[in-house]
């Protein structure tokens, strides 16, 4: 100890300090770390409203690196369900990122979805969950859930209500909304076909005459068939993403689980 | 009057001498296991109709010292489950103290039922994930093997990050590149585990140790083999020995079998 005090600088010359606070290591900069706790398992989610229905779908790879540690870990989940198996939930959530703490993040929401239900003795609204998973999020401000999480659930008047998240806690409410390694793959595609930007009325005119095409909610079968064609188009173009696409939907009869096949190269 | 603001309220230099710095206690920052110091490679393990095949050789090394030749990597718990351990030896040591005590208090416990493999996966993942969130983290990998709530067999991961996954066919550090390949060549799909026989999963097991004897640098051809089953439950076997080796091959390669060019 004596010797490590006595190489630093500053205390070496005067003046001397007797409280802990001195610099103590100064000289020696900051200390690089050997253990990084975190990492990337890779995959995507997406997720898309109609009027009456919300979909969240995840690619059901998980990656570390090059390997494929598994071709089948979900990242899709009820939320508030009675059991382990989710029966009874009536909110999803979709995580991706870093997986362990994916798992966390959902563990913590799930338990305080039913708690709120004990303690209350009703659901608790997609928007209050959703503004607790902000906060939950936000509560590990300088230790993040590394993760991107997309929450689904029908809202008050019965509309499909989707909110995503930033690791830390911003959110927002949204029609639709890629998440994961193959995001800035599918989020264009969705602005072009569900929020049909780019997308003009023929013949409208030209320039500054011409007339956006009018956003308007898209039916079921045609919004599986969108999410379906972003993975199997990402499964393509991403290595991380493939091996099998989840799907749950929710709607006033309750959730819905589908599963289809991607390339597993 | 010195007037730096360090040395205010401090005894004069000029009355009482500099200050003896060596009387302070700095407190040096805290350390944990910042890398593996001696370590266990791959372990690996197949899921078959009614069980699970999971096998590591008996290697602890320094290093790239092959410094304990003896070692059990793989810890039976109760008779349902095992655990299959890689990477650092010590903090493996650690975890068999930690399933010795929850083996303890579990059987003190009144609620008459033992637990299963996922129960144990579960217990492992949360104590994995609570180190690394620590910034402590149990420098290992392990695979869980062994029968579930239903019977059925069970086989997950779980990491030094907390990272936890299952599949058919699972291995970890090197086995992960060199033996999961050849294993889903044999068992790719939950669907094609129906018919897979104990024997094919067995077989396979030890085919994969042996390609990783033939290419890992930090293996055994020592090694411990398990097989859980249901009707069985674990049966291990910690002193097999590789069979059937051919390095027939290093003949052809100058600076190994062969010292001159023919």
């Amino acid at each position: 100890m004596a010797s490590l005090l006595s190489s630093n600088p500053t205390l070496a010359s005067n003046p001397s300090y007797s409280f802990s606070q001195a610099p103590q290591n100064a000289a020696a900069g900051n200390r690089e770390h050997a253990f990084y706790p975190y990492t990337d398992n890779g995959g995507s989610t997406l997720g898309i409203t109609g009027n009456d229905f919300a979909i969240l779908a995840g690619d059901t790879r998980s990656t570390s690196g090059y390997s494929i540690n598994t071709r089948y870990s979900p990242k899709v989940f009820r939320i508030g369900g009675d059991d382990e198996t989710g029966e009874g939930a009536h909110i999803i959530l979709s995580v991706v990122g870093y997986a362990a703490d994916g798992t966390a993040l959902k563990e913590r929401l799930n338990a305080i979805v039913k708690m709120y239900k004990y303690q209350h003795g009703k659901r608790m609204s997609v928007k209050a969950c959703a503004q607790r998973l902000a906060t939950i999020l936000y509560g590990k401000r300088f230790f993040p859930y590394y993760v991107t999480a997309i929450l689904g659930g029908l809202d008050e008047d019965g509309k499909g209500a989707l909110y995503s998240y930033d690791p830390v806690g911003s959110y927002e409410r949204e029609q639709c909304r890629a998440a994961g390694a193959a995001a800035s793959l599918i989020m264009p595609f969705l602005d072009n076909q569900v929020n049909f930007k780019n997308q003009y009325s023929p013949g409208s005119g030209v320039g500054h005459d011409l007339e956006a095409r009018q956003v308007t909610p898209l039916p079921f079968h045609e919004v599986e068939q969108l999410v379906r064609d972003a993975f199997t188009s990402a499964t393509e173009r991403h290595i991380e993403v493939g091996d099998g696409l989840q799907m749950l939907v929710i709607t006033k009869d309750g959730i819905e689980e589908k599963y289809f096949p991607l390339k597993r190269d | 009057m010195n007037h730096l603001p360090q040395a205010w309220g401090r005894p004069r230099d000029n009355v009482y001498g500099t200050y003896d710095a060596s009387y302070l206690q700095p407190r040096l920052p805290q350390t944990h296991t910042q890398s593996p110091i001696v370590t266990g490679t791959s372990v690996l393990a197949v899921k078959f109709k009614d069980g699970i095949v999971i096998a590591a050789d008996n290697l602890a090394s320094y290093g790239s010292l092959a410094r304990f030749t003896d070692v059990k990597r793989l810890r039976p718990f109760n008779s349902r489950s095992i655990v299959g351990i890689g990477g650092d030896v010590s903090d493996m040591q650690y975890l068999d103290r930690l399933l010795n005590s929850l083996d303890v208090t579990e059987n003190y416990s009144s609620t008459g039922h033992s637990l299963n493999a996922k129960n144990l996966h579960t217990y492992l993942s949360k104590v994995m994930y609570k180190r690394r969130s620590d910034i402590n983290p149990l420098w290992n990998q392990m695979l869980v093997a062994g029968l579930d709530g239903n019977d059925e067999p069970f086989l997950s991961s779980v990491d030094l990050l907390g990272t936890t996954f299952s599949s058919p066919t699972l291995a970890t550090g090197f086995g992960a590149h060199l033996a999961q390949p050849l294993l889903r060549k044999l068992s790719d799909d939950e669907s094609k585990v129906a018919d897979f026989t104990r024997e094919k999963a067995v077989e396979a097991v030890r085919e994969c140790m042996k390609v990783l004897f033939y290419r890992d640098a930090r293996s055994l051809d020592r090694y411990s083999i398990a097989v859980v089953t249901k009707e069985s439950g674990v049966e291990l076997k910690e002193d097999e020995h590789l069979e059937g080796q051919s390095w027939a091959f290093a003949e052809t390669i100058r600076g190994y079998g062969r010292t001159q060019e023919v």
